[in-house]
Order: structure tokens, then C-alpha cells, then sequence
């Protein structure tokens, strides 16, 4: 065992001589999106390429710099230049980049997204300048991308345990405070203010406490934690440890899904490189502190994701959430006092001993503090991984982080906080992000799922698909949720195809709000979110499902009909091929017609129909003035 | 198997990571599996199938060859993850949660894959396959079909 002063000298010799490297690096970005995009080709190519012609550069492999829409990136050092990070980077680009630029004089400014470290390179502007990153504040993802996250020592080199260290100098009741002032709220959506939370465990009588840092993060369209964890684990274990101490917990539990196989790694690496450092075990750094950690790893179940199910499922149960009180605080794992703390609020942690509660409580709006992440996917220009202040406005987060909507399509809505959320639709974009205003909007915070959706999604069908989610993951312990979902889902499914009365739409509601007031826990509690903020936000939307039969989206399928313009069609035979079940017929080029009996509206024609010809259009509900007279036209031919 | 109970003998909440393991091991949950862990766990095979049966990791025959797991987190359903599904229900001819009749591929559809900026997205064993199209994926199907990746 190195002691933690002799690591931490090394640590900083071995971060600066990287900084000042005589050879050329190349930082891969190779969290398990990147690998997606095709880093693991990338990486493979240029190993390849560096044995073959004995290049002499070092090649790491990082997490995720949060730019997801450009992935693959590198980061490449090139000794006496300004590191540059280059974006889109396949297997022929990355020989391209060694060649040129590290080897030659041409920086490949093509590429090129910016400079990572200071210094002048013709052609490229500063990374911070990026218009995905300019509004952004990263303190929490502030080393993912940049270092290694196998390599303790990058962690230790970045101020790494320096905020344990001060919380065992100051002790317990102090950090206590210092979160209290800080003023950070649980990160997993609910926005519990985390002191009160720890208090009530230090209050709670008995020796034995437990601390579980819950990675299940199981909402469909949210990727934050597991982005913090393959990126920089060592800070969320470090949040493990502060909070561990200050709570008087000898054990902590670390509860992953089993569908994050590359962030289970990197924990398990972490945790050996903890007990290498004598950050975990007994009588830790001499404080007398003493504490362990235990990965288990979830087996499939969103529900696992609320407290008490969570609980159940450690214990080797089914993962069934019980009534609260007693909250988990008082009487959690195996009865005893226990902390379930989010991945990302445990990673504020190290932030708030180190840097200070004031300095972290800069940024924020009077009520939620600080910075949060933000996984924004869907139809939106810049995907990715992204931290805000909280308190910016929705719109700053889609236009001036995101980029806009794609293909000039018009925003609709935003969701946010997966299943248990709602959208947000297009006029209430200047809300602020907070718990509170997210909140009354008929939303929540959340983990940090953002899913931009545009003019092309149906709203019903989002709530249909929310609604088929939460019945799919009901548990099934308490009526509310499992017949009410259940119910809810029914009624959503008559509304898509076009079998929906106008009364359903009170049912609805009724339905949303007794599940909402009589589920046990917090997934048939929120389960109706979806529902409730569609109706209210689009309730035009499914006025026309019910009444004309119409999805304005094109998205529900059983009101999509396809037709063929006898006009424009030449009867080349492309659609009539691709036709799955032969609905379509015509002489060769000759104009072909579609069975409307036994087409399945699968739309393969439509997207089969070459462009020159455009001859197969969709309609839905009621006929526009030019199709009808067109319909009268065919007939009468 | 012997190997896998010896390793975290007498807790009750070492249940899921036996099961875990054993599928690991084994590929799925046989009915000898689950009887003989009962004998030695003390925990009886009805309680076994009951915390089994609620966690969707856990299947109960054998597996397929290759496996495709088509996402449907919403990210990848308002890019139309639901269209590839089809197509991919189709090209296989079975439905999600079966498996083909030469057991060469089995067919999940899974909640989230985290790799939502990718939308969609459908993974084959371990690899990720991003911005799917219905196009795209036959040809990435292909590649796990025998035959015609031994005539490339």
C-alpha cells in the first residue's frame, strides 16, 4: 500500500510530465458511446498503425467529453502545440490527424472542434467556445474526457480526495453543515434536500447505518450517470466517502444495472485502487473512520430504482417498494438507518468539501443550487451530455446548447424527467430549469433526461409509449398502479386507433389522478405525468384523434392511409416489391394501386417511392381540399 | 456450478448474484440449475422462481446464438426505434422475446441502452450498432449470419 501522500506526489509528477509530454498522445474517447459510434475501430486502426511503423505515442482511452453527436473524439497532444480535439473521427481520419498534424505541420483544421489547452494554431478557435459548450458550466463532468479513468493518479492530480480529506479534518457535523449550505437537493428527480436526509439518519438511533449509491438509472432516455461514471468514477466514489462519514456508515452499497457493463468495470477497478490507497477498509487515513463497498448489480427492473425497492432487491428479494414511513432513513437495509444517494449528487460532494459551499452555491436559482446534468437526446441538432447552472431557460439549454431542431422542423414539446415526467410544450420554453418551476409545470427535474420532440411526434403516442413503459414495469404490489396504468394504457391504445370516444378523455384524467393519489410509491405516483401534461398542453391533439380520426404527426399508424398519384406514378414496381404483404398492384409501368384492405400502413412504399417520381403520398383524417378533388377525379376515371 | 455456490455461500441476498452468475455460466436458468441452488441455499425453488421471475435479466431457456437487442428508450421511439423493430421482427421472423428456429438469434427489445444521442440504436451481443436505419439493418444483421460472413 502507497501511503496517500506518497501517491499524491506522484500523481502530480506523473499529471505534469503528461501535460509537458515529450511524445504525442492521443486521448480516445471511449466510454460506451463513443465505442458506439465506432472508437473501438478507431482505436484499433491507430494501435495498429503506431506498432506497424513504431510511432512513439502514447494512446488513452477516456470517457465521454459529452459532445455525443460527434463522436467518435480525440483529443490529440502533439508536443510544443496546443492540444486539439477533433470530432467525427473514423479509422481513416485518425491516420489522416497522425500523419498531418502530429508527424507533419498541417494541424487538420477540418476536423478540428477547437484547442483544449492555450496557445495559437491557425485555423482553430478555443473548444470552450464550441457553441455546445459556451453556456456551459462543467463542475461535476469536469474530468470526464480529459483524463484517464482507469488511472487513479489523473483523479488524485485533479484535486481527487482532497474533499474527503477536508471533511475528515473538519468532521462529520461540520460537512453536515457545509451541505446544508451548499444547498444541493438530490439529483435523482424528487429534489429532497440531502442535509435533511442525512440528518435524519445521524438522528436515527443504532450503530449500523448504510449508505447506497443508487446507479439504476433506469429512465428510458438518460444516460448521465453512467457518462459520470465511465468518465471519471473515482469522483462519485469519493461523494461515497463523504457521505459514508458523515453519516457514521460502515457499509456502502453500490447498486448498478447489469446493462452498464463498462461502468461496473471501471467501479471495480476504482474500488481496488481505493483499497490500494487506504481510502477504504478499516480506520481509514487514521480517523478511525472505518468503511466498505459492495457493487451489486441490478438484474432488470425499473422499479428497483425507487428507494425501498431498491432495498428489497440488495436483500435477495423481489424488488417491491413497501409504504414509507418508516422512510429508509429510520429503517432501511435490514432494518437499519440507510442513505440512498443518486450518482450525481454523491459527485457534487468532493465539489462542496473542496471548493466550499459558497463557491458552489454561485450558480443556481434561490432554490435549487448549483449545476445539473443533463442528457439531451431526441430531435435536436447537438446531442449529448451537458451541464447547466440551473435556473437557465429551457430555450438557452435547446437553441444555444443544442443547436435548434433539425431539418427545419418546428419544436413541439420538450420531456423531461423520462416516465415519471411530462412535456413541456413549445410556449413555455422561457421556464426556467428548476424543481420548482419544472414542477408546476406538470413536470419534474428528474434524473436529466431531455428529449427535444418536433412537429413529427404524435402526443398521444408519446403518452401511449410513457404509459406502456410504467404498466410494462408496474410491479403489481398495489392496485392503483397496476390496474390503473393498465387501464390508462387501454384507453390511450383505443385513442391511437381511432376508436376513441370524447368521454375517454375525462376518464382519462379521473383514472391519472386516483393513480397518482393512490399508488404506493413513487412510480405509480408519477406514472400519470405523461398523461396529465399531454392532455393538458395538446388536448387538440387528441380532439383530433378521437374526432376526425386524424395524427397531424403521421405517427399513429392505423390513421395513415397511403395512396398512389395515378399522375405521377410510372409504375417502375419499387413499392410493390417492398411491400410486405403485397397490397400493391399495377401492370408494369403502368400507374399501381394500393389495396386499401390489405395494407398494413407500414409506410415501406412511401420511403421506397424514388424521389424523381414522389408518386405515393400519406394522408390522415379528414381530406384536404385538393386531395378530395383528386379522390373524385380517380374515382370517376 | 459446485464453483459458483461455493463462492457466496449462506446469504439470503446473495440470491441475485447466483442467479446472475449461473446464467453467466450457463446461459439461462435450468429447472436442474434452480433445484439443485435450492438444496444448497435452504431457500425453497418456488421463492427462487419468484425473484427470478420478476427481474427481466433472468430467462429461462436456452439462448440463441447471437443476440439482438433492439432499444426503445424514448430517445430511439421519437427516431422510430419502433419501425426497426418491426423490420427486425420481420427479417428474423419472430417476435421480441423469441428466438429463431435454428437458434441463431434470439430477440430482446430492451428499455435503454444509455446510448441515446445515437438514436436508435440495436446491439448484437455486445455491439453497439448506432443511427440504425430500417436499411441498415440487414447488412448488419448479415454480418452474424454464418454463411455469408465466411464468403467475405
Amino acid at each position: 500500500m502507497t501511503s496517500l501522500q506518497e501517491a499524491f506526489t506522484k500523481a502530480r509528477i506523473q499529471w505534469d510530465k503528461l501535460q509537458d509530454s515529450k511524445v504525442p498522445i492521443f486521448f480516445v474517447g471511449a466510454a460506451t458511446c463513443g465505442r458506439a459510434a465506432g472508437a473501438s475501430e478507431m482505436l484499433e486502426r491507430l494501435r495498429g498503425y503506431i506498432k506497424a511503423k513504431s510511432v512513439d505515442a502514447l494512446v488513452i482511452e477516456v470517457g465521454c467529453l459529452g459532445l455525443c453527436y460527434l463522436e467518435p473524439l480525440v483529443i490529440v497532444h502533439k508536443p510544443g502545440a496546443p492540444r486539439v480535439c477533433y470530432g467525427n473521427v473514423g479509422p481513416d481520419e485518425i491516420i489522416a490527424i497522425l500523419e498531418n498534424h502530429v508527424l507533419g505541420n498541417d494541424p487538420c483544421a477540418q476536423w478540428a472542434l477547437g484547442k483544449v489547452t492555450a496557445g495559437e494554431l491557425e485555423g482553430i478557435g478555443d473548444f470552450n467556445e464550441h457553441p455546445m459548450l459556451r453556456r456551459q458550466v462543467r463542475r461535476i463532468l469536469r474530468n470526464c474526457g480529459l483524463i484517464d479513468p482507469e488511472n487513479s493518479y489523473h483523479y488524485l492530480a485533479r484535486d481527487g480526495y482532497r474533499g474527503f480529506l477536508k471533511a475528515l479534518e473538519i468532521g462529520p457535523g461540520k460537512t453536515l453543515e457545509e451541505v446544508k449550505a451548499s444547498g444541493l437537493r438530490g439529483r435523482g428527480g424528487a429534489g429532497f434536500p440531502t442535509w435533511r436526509k442525512w440528518q435524519f439518519c445521524r438522528n436515527a438511533p443504532g450503530e449500523t447505518k448504510y449508505l447506497i449509491c443508487n446507479a439504476d438509472e433506469g429512465d428510458p432516455g438518460a444516460f448521465m450517470n453512467r457518462s459520470l461514471i465511465e468518465g471519471d468514477p473515482h469522483a462519485v466514489l469519493e461523494g461515497v466517502l463523504i457521505a459514508g462519514f458523515t453519516l457514521g456508515a460502515s457499509q456502502g452499497y453500490i447498486y448498478c444495472r447489469a446493462e452498464y457493463p463498462l461502468a461496473i468495470h471501471r467501479l471495480e477497478l476504482a474500488i481496488g485502487q481505493m483499497r490500494e490507497l487506504g481510502l477504504l477498509g478499516e480506520n481509514i487515513q487514521a480517523s478511525g473512520f472505518s468503511f466498505d463497498l459492495t457493487i451489486k448489480k441490478g438484474a432488470g427492473a425499473f422499479v428497483c430504482g425507487e428507494e425501498t425497492a431498491l432495498i428489497a432487491s440488495i436483500e435477495g428479494g423481489r424488488g417491491m417498494p413497501r409504504p414509507r414511513p418508516p422512510f429508509p432513513a429510520e429503517s432501511g437495509l435490514w432494518g437499519k438507518p440507510t442513505v440512498i444517494q443518486n450518482v450525481e449528487s454523491l459527485g457534487n460532494l468532493p465539489l462542496i468539501l473542496n471548493n466550499g459551499a459558497k463557491w458552489y452555491a454561485q450558480y443556481g436559482s434561490e432554490s435549487s443550487k448549483g449545476t445539473k446534468t443533463f442528457a439531451l437526446a431526441g430531435k435536436v441538432e447537438r446531442t449529448g451530455l451537458v451541464e447547466v447552472p440551473l435556473g437557465i431557460t429551457l430555450k438557452d439549454v435547446i437553441y444555444d446548447i443544442g443547436g435548434g431542431i433539425p431539418s427545419d422542423k418546428v419544436l413541439k414539446a420538450v420531456q423531461t424527467g423520462g416516465p415519471s415526467g411530462g412535456c413541456i410544450p413549445a410556449e413555455k420554453m422561457d421556464l426556467t430549469v428548476d424543481y420548482e418551476s419544472l414542477t408546476e409545470a406538470g413536470s419534474i427535474m428528474g434524473s436529466g433526461g431531455m428529449i427535444v420532440l418536433d412537429e413529427d411526434n404524435c402526443m398521444v403516442d408519446i403518452a401511449k409509449y410513457f404509459l406502456s413503459f410504467t404498466q410494462e414495469e408496474s410491479c403489481g404490489k398495489c392496485p392503483p398502479c397496476r390496474v390503473g396504468t393498465r387501464a390508462m394504457l387501454s384507453i390511450l391504445e383505443r385513442i391511437s386507433a381511432g376508436e376513441g370516444e370524447m368521454a375517454d378523455l375525462d376518464k382519462l384524467e379521473t383514472i391519472a389522478q386516483t393513480v397518482k393519489d393512490g399508488s404506493l410509491c413513487g412510480l405509480g405516483q408519477t406514472a400519470p405525468n405523461p398523461v396529465l401534461t399531454t392532455l393538458r398542453y395538446f388536448r387538440k391533439e387528441y380532439e383530433d384523434h378521437i374526432e376526425k380520426c386524424r395524427c397531424p404527426a403521421f405517427v399513429c399508424s392505423q390513421m395513415i392511409s397511403y395512396h398512389i398519384d395515378r399522375d405521377r406514378c410510372t409504375g417502375c414496381g419499387a413499392c410493390a416489391r417492398i411491400c410486405p404483404v403485397k397490397a400493391i398492384s399495377g401492370e408494369a409501368k403502368k400507374p399501381h394501386v394500393i389495396d386499401q384492405h390489405v395494407c398494413i400502413h407500414c409506410g415501406a412504399c412511401l420511403s421506397t417511392c424514388p424521389d424523381v417520381y414522389a408518386a405515393v403520398y400519406r394522408r390522415s383524417g379528414e381530406l384536404t381540399r385538393y386531395e378530395a378533388r383528386r379522390e373524385k377525379r380517380d374515382k370517376t376515371n | 456450478m459446485k464453483h459458483i455456490l461455493s463462492q457466496h455461500l449462506g446469504k439470503r441476498s446473495s440470491l441475485i448474484p447466483f442467479l446472475q452468475d449461473i446464467q453467466k455460466e450457463f446461459g439461462y436458468l435450468s429447472t436442474k440449475a434452480i433445484d439443485e441452488l435450492s438444496r444448497s441455499t435452504d431457500i425453497s425453488a418456488n421463492e427462487i422462481y419468484g425473484v427470478a421471475t420478476f427481474y427481466t435479466q433472468f430467462r429461462f431457456s436456452p439462448p440463441g446464438e447471437h443476440t439482438v437487442r433492439v432499444c426503445q428508450g424514448t430517445a430511439c421511439h421519437v427516431r422510430r426505434g419502433r419501425q426497426i423493430l418491426n423490420e427486425v421482427e420481420q427479417q428474423l421472423k419472430i417476435k421480441a422475446g423469441q428466438t429463431t428456429e435454428d437458434r441463431k438469434f434470439d430477440l430482446e427489445r430492451v428499455a435503454c441502452l444509455g446510448c441515446c444521442a445515437l438514436a436508435p440504436v440495436v446491439v448484437v451481443d455486445d455491439k453497439v450498432h448506432a443511427r440504425m436505419t430500417a436499411k441498415k439493418i440487414s447488412s448488419v444483421l448479415s454480418q452474424y449470419k454464418g454463411r455469408q460472413t465466411r464468403k467475405k
